[in-house]
């Protein structure tokens, strides 16, 4: 049980203008001092609600959008620091399924050659054996063979989040990253494709981040929770840990969401404010200090939170 | 309506293409014998002020327009998709300055410097295809760079990108392709575009030059005739006006057919 993949203070602003003729523009944390460890054959689920930067922070670890700040390590390789031609030989090992099957797969292209494609490029398979693979690749993600040649555009939303995981899967990664993988789809086709995820993970010893805004699934697939609000790790442990003794409100409140009991107890206070923890102002149970300084992620490994009012 | 378009276009093609078997006489064959005669059986368009029947010099002329529309539009095309997928791909500086400089060719007005131009050169038709390119392609490169700014950002080039895909198979294989189509329907209104500027530049003594004949040089000839000589006028223009019609027509057409998601929904 190696470490599969190690993140420490990884930050990501955007600078954004308020409107065209702004001069001054507005800093969007969108991931703010993240640090976690990923073992080997282990999945993260990471929750929280849209716009607290679960997507970024994905995108962030492949690359495909440059960090601010941080170390990346990617089984025992510093991603933010090697070569070119290094990063992309790398990349085969690590591969992300996105939350919209529309826009992921190339309209123009058969789903056979959108398959295929990694396979030949990395020289992963002669071009004559390349049928019997992608056939196989099918099987694997429960599509049979009548889809070859078809395009994207003849398939369901389910069946194109097949193929876009048979295309994550194809190279044989050892890390996959599901950014909402299952948001996007009818709940009936969420469980489908949510046994399809157990499958792999049983099947095969990827290491996965499971990106998720639904507390249900991620309980389901995970091995670890990671709580984010705002760009910041809230709580961060045991899935059962986590689950079952919630230490942040922000993960309660998340927790009760899914009992349904969210609309009592919601606050909707958005002021304005620097200093403090990120979630003071929809805080239920906030103290004076909780204003004053962002609280740290302390605890042992197993149960990490950042809240003062729960250590 | 791709169909009415082919419909016109197809004959024309033909025509161009088997010129000396339709055509009755030699194109430039002067016969005094029959100056401005007026259409008959023998020469179904009727014939010019030396005698030349007008039905072969449409029918050779037709071989001028296409060459000149598809060159010209080719060079602008080319042109249009490299400089647009380097702006739009790369973006920031370069395309800040690919931008601007192409604001400063825009600004020229184009037939006029086409006549700056052929007024220092030799005005022939290859000189012509060339200066109608190289001023056409500043729309094309427009279209393709706004396609590409919103293609590049599309999940499924950032899988390409999370596979590792070289640079070069990406703006090839997965950018290009998909921001290809609005083109196909500018290039082929472009065709129209081009033939209309060749018959103009010819009309005015600039382009194609005599005896060779051009639609446009015909209706040189007309204008001075056409009180006279109503055949003169007609049928070169008509040539001329069913041509980029065509052209128009097949461009809207190609739009639904080049369109896979349109055409799913026409079956």
């Amino acid at each position: 049980m190696g470490k599969m993949l190690s993140v420490s203070e990884l930050r990501k602003v955007y600078e954004v203008k308020k409107t065209a003729f702004s001069l001054k523009k507005d800093r969007i944390k969108a991931v703010d001092g993240v640090s976690f460890e990923l073992e080997s054959g282990k999945t993260i689920g990471i929750v929280g609600e849209s716009g607290s930067g679960k997507s970024t922070l994905a995108r962030c670890i492949l690359l495909l959008e440059e960090p601010d700040e941080g170390t990346i390590t990617f089984s025992g390789n510093d991603l933010l620091h090697m070569g070119k031609h290094e990063l992309k030989r790398l990349r085969k090992d690590m591969q992300i399924i996105f939350q919209d099957p529309y826009s992921s797969l190339n309209p123009r292209r058969k789903v056979f050659d959108t398959i295929a494609e990694p396979l030949l490029f990395h020289n992963i398979i002669k071009k004559k054996h390349v049928k019997e693979k992608v056939i196989e690749i099918f099987k694997k993600v429960g599509l049979d063979e009548d889809f070859l040649d078809k395009y994207p555009h003849e398939m369901s939303g389910g069946q194109r989040q097949r193929i876009a995981i048979g295309r994550a899967l194809a190279t044989n990664p050892s890390l996959l990253i599901a950014d909402e993988p299952v948001s996007s789809l009818d709940v009936s086709i969420q469980a489908q494709i949510v046994n399809l995820f157990m499958d792999i993970k049983e099947s095969t010893n990827i290491s996965m981040l499971f990106v998720s805004h639904d507390l249900n699934i991620v309980r389901f697939i995970s091995d670890e929770i990671m709580v984010m609000y705002s760009g910041k790790v809230l709580e961060m442990g045991e899935k059962d840990e986590v689950f079952y003794r919630p230490l942040h409100p922000y993960t309660e409140m998340l927790i009760d969401s899914i009992k349904g009991e969210l609309f009592k107890k919601a606050k909707v206070d958005t002021f304005d404010f620097n200093d403090g923890c990120v979630y003071y102002p929809r805080c239920n149970s906030r103290e004076p200090i909780c204003s004053k300084e962002m609280p740290h992620l302390t605890g042992e490994k197993e149960h990490m939170v950042a809240c003062f009012l729960s250590t | 309506m791709a169909l009415v378009g082919l419909i016109i276009l197809v004959p024309m093609f033909l025509c161009a293409l088997f010129a000396p078997f339709i055509s009755l006489h030699d194109p430039v064959e002067p016969d005094l014998r029959n100056i401005l005669t007026s259409p008959s059986f023998s020469h179904p368009f009727g014939t010019d002020t030396l005698g030349r029947d007008v039905f072969s010099r449409v029918v050779y002329g037709s071989r001028i327009s296409l060459l000149v529309g598809f060159v010209s539009v080719g060079i602008a095309t080319l042109i249009g998709i490299m400089i647009g997928a380097v702006s739009g791909y790369y973006g920031g500086i370069i395309d800040e300055l690919i931008m601007r400089f192409v604001d400063l060719v825009m600004c020229f007005p184009t037939f006029f410097l086409i006549l700056a131009v052929i007024a220092l050169l030799e005005p022939s038709i290859w000189n012509i295809m060339i200066v109608i390119g190289l001023t056409n392609w500043m729309g094309i490169a427009r279209l393709i760079r706004a396609e590409i700014l919103s293609i590049k950002n599309k999940e499924f080039v950032l899988a390409a990108k999370a596979q590792g895909f070289s640079e070069y198979r990406i703006i090839f294989k997965h950018v290009l392709p998909n921001a290809l189509s609005p083109v196909y329907v500018v290039a082929t209104l472009g065709i129209g575009g081009a033939i209309l500027t060749e018959s103009a530049l010819s009309f005015l003594g600039i382009g194609v030059q005599p005896p060779t004949p051009s639609w446009g040089n015909i209706l040189t000839q007309a204008k001075d005739n056409i009180e006279v000589a109503w055949w003169l006028s007609l049928y070169p223009g008509l040539a001329i006006f069913l041509t980029v019609m065509g052209y128009n027509l097949f461009g809207e057409g190609l739009r639904d057919i080049f369109d896979p998601r349109r055409r799913y929904q026409l079956r």
